[in-house]
């Protein structure tokens, strides 16, 4: 009432961003380049944060040229860090907005939006007596995540990167590998090729007696999910996708944003979410992949596709939609 | 309607191709949108709050005079600044690229009685498709006025100047009854009408809520101070009113400024629609605090070209839509504030009495049509 119409927390917020009972913030407090193209940032979170379980990712909201972008990065801090702060590392991705400007350009004081930690890429309550990570790339950040805060008695990991200075966290893996804590084999596809899981035997015998975390691109967690099946195995793979899977389009149609009170023809193969962003209507979003479920939306009428799978998702009262890998299938009735 | 058509030199190519025109300038500054502007508005926010802030601290102690006008001041300069530059512009959805579900058209309220929604509708729909269109843009004269010689004469009119004083010091509610459509929907069956009915509650929560933080809260805070609170966030109100009143008139009634039949609109191009803003609204010549403080609606003819243009992009605008006016031998009608809204408010009291004769025919424009 003293502040109509605004609240009370309008005027907070200039003084105070992070305090207690704010919306979840953080601030950058430092960027330490890692490789040529991978950089990690540490960010004081604010005191609304509820923690993290090691190889949990976070969806981070960052101002970019002005506009909010939402994207989800794996923590790679251990979760018992002194100083309340965390730590996400990047690589910048080809024309990736975000992962450029984190890498690139982003400056210490800058506030960014968090939401809490999620995903489930974590280790069981009980460590399990013999693991093996199987990553690429920028898959190693979570998995780093998990190596910083846990001992193991028997861990070997299995890594792949173009070059040997393309590998994120060398220094602090051949440390580990120094003390006999870590057995590691690092495949450089530049000179090694391609690794050819068929043949994960010839580096790592017991790999189908080991609880395998495997993180990186599609092709790589694809054969992984074939060879693990194909070995009856399939139970002690657990895999963390980076990138959308496989895009099924159809015919799109009109779609409505009815809370906006705008309507724009969509093709099928566009996820709604690009489409209500091109729009101007305000689109909660996150990871971008399907994974987090940051950009659900009521579907109110019609029917969209999951650009994965195909599936048609028809529109009934309570049915949500990820509208980062759905598309309309026919016009369609988005709340938003 | 004046009796020549000013634009009848141009040819239907010339209208076509000055649209094309006005939409590279439209999306140069798209394309250049980026964290300087996104670093502006929220800059003026929160000038805006902590201003607000320090002027109603300020009041707690306003039965020492200093504070009193030092208070009154500051509070009416913020009262300003929300309306105009933030919160007119927030729900034109000049910054709803930036994402930012705190700065955005479908979130924002303002310090204001009319709910954000329900002038959203009245402004953004229909004010600017229709801008000064008689018969369908009921910004001309609100509904209460005459302010063109095409509108008919009706001797309510002969009170229009003593109409547009009220008007003045209470904009924000003659807004807000605007807005209902009150003069439509009061007639029997229209008042019991559900969804005008809905409309006019919303109304009534904020009118309750805008009041009771003004007049009763901020007051009973200062304690010992409460009537000359209560008196400053009346004046704050009244000034904010007035200020914001005159720049509005300024916006499309100033001598020089053009209407419309509805006929004319029927399958308007682009070209033609921008014309319309063009001819249909007038600037305020000024300093850059003046622009500022008029939300920038100082350029109200950048403003009705690209009314979703970031207003901190209008000044550069107008410089590039200047010069076309000048290319295609347009009047780019524009002035000092006191220079327009003497030549508003002239307008409103020639008008309050009937179209003198040699004003309402048209022999000029056939003239003026047969030569072009």
């Amino acid at each position: 009432m003293v502040t109509t119409p605004l609240l009370p927390s309008d005027y907070l917020d200039l003084v105070s961003p992070l305090r207690a009972g704010a919306d979840l913030r953080g601030r950058i407090e430092a960027v330490h380049p890692e490789t040529a193209d991978a950089a990690t940032i540490v960010i004081r979170p604010g005191r609304g944060w509820r923690g993290h379980t090691a190889g949990q990712y976070v969806r981070i909201g960052v101002d970019v040229d002005g506009v909010r972008l939402w994207r989800a990065y794996s923590l790679t801090s251990p979760t018992n860090r002194q100083d309340g702060r965390v730590t996400i590392t990047v690589k910048a991705i080809p024309d990736g907005k975000v992962s450029n400007h984190l890498v690139r350009r982003a400056k210490p004081g800058t506030l960014v939006q968090l939401d809490q930690a999620a995903g489930d890429f974590v280790l069981p309550q009980a460590t399990p007596a013999k693991v093996l990570y199987l990553t690429a790339g920028s898959g190693i950040t979570p998995v780093m995540g998990m190596l910083r805060d846990t001992e193991f008695d028997d861990v070997v990991m299995v890594h792949c990167a173009p070059q040997p200075q393309d590998v994120i966290f060398r220094d602090e893996l051949h440390d580990l590998v120094a003390d006999k804590k870590l057995r590691l084999t690092e495949v450089h596809t530049d000179t090694d090729g391609m690794l050819d899981i068929a043949r994960l035997g010839e580096l790592v015998p017991d790999w189908a007696e080991r609880e395998t975390w495997a993180c990186g691109p599609a092709g790589l967690l694809d054969a992984a999910e074939e060879h693990w099946s194909r070995h009856g195995v399939q139970e002690r793979l657990h895999t963390e996708r980076f990138r959308p899977g496989i895009v099924v389009a159809g015919d799109g149609g009109e779609v409505t944003f009815s809370a906006t009170g705008k309507t724009v023809d969509a093709d099928g193969a566009t996820p709604l979410l690009d489409i209500g962003e091109q729009a101007g209507v305000l689109m909660p979003s996150g990871c971008r992949m399907g994974i987090c479920f940051g950009c659900v939306t009521p579907l109110k009428a019609g029917a969209v596709r999951d650009l994965r799978t195909g599936e048609l998702t028809e529109a009934e009262p309570g049915v949500l939609i990820q509208t980062c890998v759905s598309a309309a299938a026919g016009p369609c009735d988005i709340e938003r | 309607m004046t009796a020549i058509d000013p634009t009848a030199h141009l040819t239907a190519e010339q209208i076509e191709e000055l649209g094309r025109e006005l939409d590279a300038i439209r999306d140069e500054v798209i394309a250049g949108r980026g964290e300087k502007d996104a670093a502006y508005i929220r800059k003026v926010i929160a000038a805006q709050r902590k201003l607000e802030l320090v002027s109603r601290g300020v009041l707690l102690f306003s039965m020492f005079p200093p504070a009193w006008l030092i208070g009154t001041a500051g509070l009416s300069v913020a009262k300003i600044m929300d309306n105009m530059e933030i919160g007119h512009n927030i729900l034109h959805g000049q910054w709803d690229w930036m994402r930012d579900p705190k700065i955005h058209s479908t979130t924002w309220e303002w310090d204001h009685v009319s709910p954000a929604d329900q002038w959203k509708h009245s402004h953004n729909e229909l004010h600017h498709t229709y801008t000064n269109v008689v018969g369908k843009d009921n910004d001309l004269g609100y509904g209460i006025m005459r302010v063109d010689e095409d509108q008919k004469w009706h001797p309510f009119h002969l009170g229009q100047p003593l109409w547009n004083f009220i008007n003045a010091c209470f904009f924000e509610y003659g807004i807000a009854a605007y807005d209902l459509e009150l003069g439509k929907n009061l007639n029997k069956r229209r008042r019991k009408n559900p969804e005008f009915r809905a409309r006019a509650r919303a109304v009534g929560r904020k009118i309750r809520k805008q009041v009771l933080k003004d007049y009763v809260i901020h007051p009973l805070l200062s304690g010992p101070s409460f009537l000359p609170t209560l008196a400053a966030t009346f004046t704050a109100n009244l000034v904010r009113n007035i200020w914001s009143h005159s720049v509005i008139m300024c916006g499309h009634f100033p001598e020089g400024v053009q209407v419309f039949e509805r006929r004319s609109i029927e399958d308007e191009t682009r070209g033609q629609w921008y014309l319309r803003q063009m001819m249909g609204s007038a600037n305020i010549s000024g300093s850059k605090a003046m622009h500022f403080m008029t939300g920038n609606l100082s350029h109200q003819i950048e403003h009705h070209l690209f009314p979703d243009l970031p207003s901190n992009r209008y000044a550069e605008v107008a410089v590039k839509v200047r010069a076309l006016f000048e290319k295609y031998e347009l009047e780019y009608v524009t002035g000092p504030l006191p220079k327009q809204v003497f030549s508003a408010w002239r307008k409103v009291f020639r008008l309050s009495l009937p179209n003198k004769k040699r004003e309402v025919g048209t022999p000029d424009r056939e003239q003026e049509l047969v030569a072009a």
